[in-house]
């Protein structure tokens, strides 16, 4: 007994002292006070060397949070137990979290660098006028595939996947609207489409993908990509360029049917406890010369034109993730199809899985 | 004075079952009545009846038994081996290492080791068999789950056969019983409350499994825990998500009643 309370205070004080050396560590580096901005940021997703700048340009000290889905900072945001300044989320969660009222309306006047954004990426159906996001980095979903072990099959077109030639060398995305969008684009519909017999089509359809899908994945898919487990690959045009860096040989296409856009978008939320500067380190992230160094870093398509300017040939004139505006154009964004909707989405995906080879 | 104290000690133990255990089985259990819109409805449990999550059941089912069988096949003999062995403690200390080690990570270093250019795959190509598809497939399901859950299985049968007195093991040689029937009769007679509970501890846990029916199985597998992650994660059908987990619990709760009963029928 004597030696069970002797190991439990032994336990408390080493609790306290640590929480101690964290709190003194923490006033160390100066994030106590109001002089902080709290960020709530997808993993690896900014250049680390742009918040160093900010940090110095104005003495603002930055904590930098991250997520790895847009479900798990919903909660966490609705929660309201931590406070962020700044959150990155994509499109269809900025609808829901606007829905919610978890928003503040940005102040165009303190973001004059908001002028830079192209036109194309202003003023989307999730966001009408910008009124509570900017555009922060966007992309496509679409096929990456490996010439080498492909022989020639050309991809511009969703129904090649459904080639003979590819059985068992697919590896699709584990997201519902992803593969389900593929489907109905494949048919000619919408990605946002709500006929039933469409979407019943669309599911017959990808019944008859089975045999040519290895396996439905989630950020694995990544490294099974670059590591040549198949040769095909339907994702999302960041993870593309990624796995593209890992392995040279792989390529990259939006097929000619249509696809998804998708935007990742700075929002202030509700809690947010520095708006003042919040707003700054929007316009900061603005700034043609941080977001051109920020999209070297994180490989994405940046939204800002004159940050584009400043990037190399290569990376700016690589159509694959910098397509002309008449395939923009004719790409569409997902909408906020409603709980009922996105239930009904799964339930189709969910068939489609469950579906032996 | 004594009677008093003691039901004093039980107190945390009553809080903890009656926050931890019972109100969220009640919570599961109310929010399972409500559909997407905040309508008390019964709809999630006729939708329960529906071909597809039907199917799911038996796939999980079946899995579950498949993966429970193979742990007992490996955990059998690695247990009574152990028993046998110089460094009971040292040979036990290694087999409960590998759970200090993140399931997640366990589960990554599986991607590589079945992958077409695994070290498996390499060896395959060196014996002339030719390169095989082991990764998601139900086969790297089956046994990537009983590399998880075996010494959960053989820590129980460990110790029942621990318990064993081995001089009953001399006397049933005396008597002139063969090494199998010893086996058959004698020893696992009475480390079958062993078994029971390692069983248990695979079978129910294994009903469940969701991450590695996607990193494994590459989503070729579909258990009921995979579709309750859905429904809470990306669905946001909390209603649906938890009437699954009430069939789950339902089930478990059966087994463990069914399993119950067969000891009180063995101890007559």
């Amino acid at each position: 007994m004597k030696q069970l309370v002797n190991a439990f205070l032994a336990i408390v004080i080493v609790a306290f002292g640590l929480m101690y050396l964290g709190s003194w560590m923490n006033s160390n580096q100066g994030y106590t006070g109001k002089n902080t901005l709290t960020i709530y940021n997808w993993g690896d997703y900014v250049d680390p060397a742009m918040l160093k700048e900010f940090e110095k340009e104005t003495g603002i000290t930055v904590i930098y949070q991250t997520f790895d889905s847009n479900e798990a900072m919903l909660t966490k945001v609705e929660q309201g137990g931590t406070t962020f300044d700044v959150v990155i989320p994509s499109d269809y969660a900025i609808s829901k979290m606007k829905e919610e009222n978890l928003l503040i309306p940005l102040d165009h006047s303190k973001i004059p660098n908001l002028a830079n954004i192209d036109s194309r990426f202003m003023n989307l159906p999730f966001d009408p006028d910008n009124l509570y996001s900017v555009p922060y980095f966007w992309g496509t979903v679409g096929i990456i595939f490996n010439p080498e072990m492909t022989k020639g099959i050309d991809f511009s077109s969703w129904d090649s996947l459904w080639d003979s030639r590819l059985k068992n060398n697919i590896f699709l995305v584990d997201g519902a609207r992803e593969v389900m969008g593929m489907a109905l684009n494949s048919l000619h519909y919408s990605v946002n489409d709500t006929n039933e017999e469409h979407l019943q089509q669309a599911l017959s359809k990808l019944n008859k993908l089975s045999p040519n899908v290895k396996a439905i994945v989630g950020d694995e898919i990544k490294m099974l990509l670059a590591n040549e487990e198949a040769a095909v690959g339907i994702v999302w045009s960041g993870d593309a360029s990624e796995i593209m860096g890992d392995n040279d040989k792989l390529d990259y296409v939006v097929p000619k049917e249509g696809s998804n856009k998708w935007f990742d978008n700075m929002v202030i939320p509700r809690t947010a406890k520095n708006v003042e500067g919040a707003h700054k380190f929007i316009n900061f992230m603005l700034r043609p010369d941080v977001a051109a160094k920020n999209t070297e870093y994180v490989g994405y398509s940046t939204p800002n034109a004159q940050a584009l300017k400043l990037l190399p040939p290569d990376i700016s004139e690589d159509t694959r993730f910098y397509p002309s505006s008449d395939i923009t154009d004719h790409l569409e964004v997902y909408d906020n199809l409603g709980k009922k909707m996105l239930a009904h989405y799964n339930e189709l995906f969910l068939m489609f899985k469950m579906n032996k080879k | 004075m004594n009677n008093k104290g003691r039901s004093f000690y039980l107190i945390p133990y009553y809080l903890w079952i009656a926050l931890f255990v019972i109100a969220p089985v009640f919570l599961v259990i109310y929010y399972s009545l409500f559909d997407l819109d905040g309508h008390l409805t019964l709809d999630n449990y006729v939708n329960f009846f529906t071909p597809v999550y039907l199917k799911m059941t038996l796939t999980s089912f079946w899995y579950a038994f498949l993966i429970t069988i193979f742990s007992l096949l490996v955990a059998y003999p690695a247990a009574y081996l152990l028993t046998r062995t110089k460094h009971k403690q040292l040979w036990l200390l290694l087999i409960i290492l590998p759970t200090w080690i993140n399931l997640l990570l366990k589960t990554y270093a599986f991607i590589g080791i079945f992958g077409t250019f695994g070290p498996i795959n390499n060896l395959f190509d060196v014996l002339g068999i030719g390169e095989q598809q082991i990764l998601f497939t139900g086969f790297s399901f089956v046994f990537v789950s009983v590399y998880i859950f075996i010494p959960f299985m053989i820590l129980p049968i460990f110790s029942a056969l621990e318990e064993l007195n081995l001089s009953l093991l001399d006397a049933a040689r005396d008597l002139g019983a063969s090494g199998w029937t010893t086996f058959r009769r004698v020893v696992f007679p009475l480390t079958i409350s062993g078994v029971r509970s390692g069983c248990m501890a695979v079978f129910i846990p294994a009903l469940s499994l969701f991450m590695i029916t996607r990193l494994i199985a590459g989503s070729r597998v579909i258990t009921l825990g995979t579709a309750i992650e859905q429904h809470f994660l990306v669905t946001q059908d909390w209603g649906m998500g938890s009437t699954v987990a009430v069939f789950l619990i339902a089930i478990m709760a059966l087994f463990m009643i069914l399993w119950g009963g067969a000891r009180k029928g063995v101890q007559r």
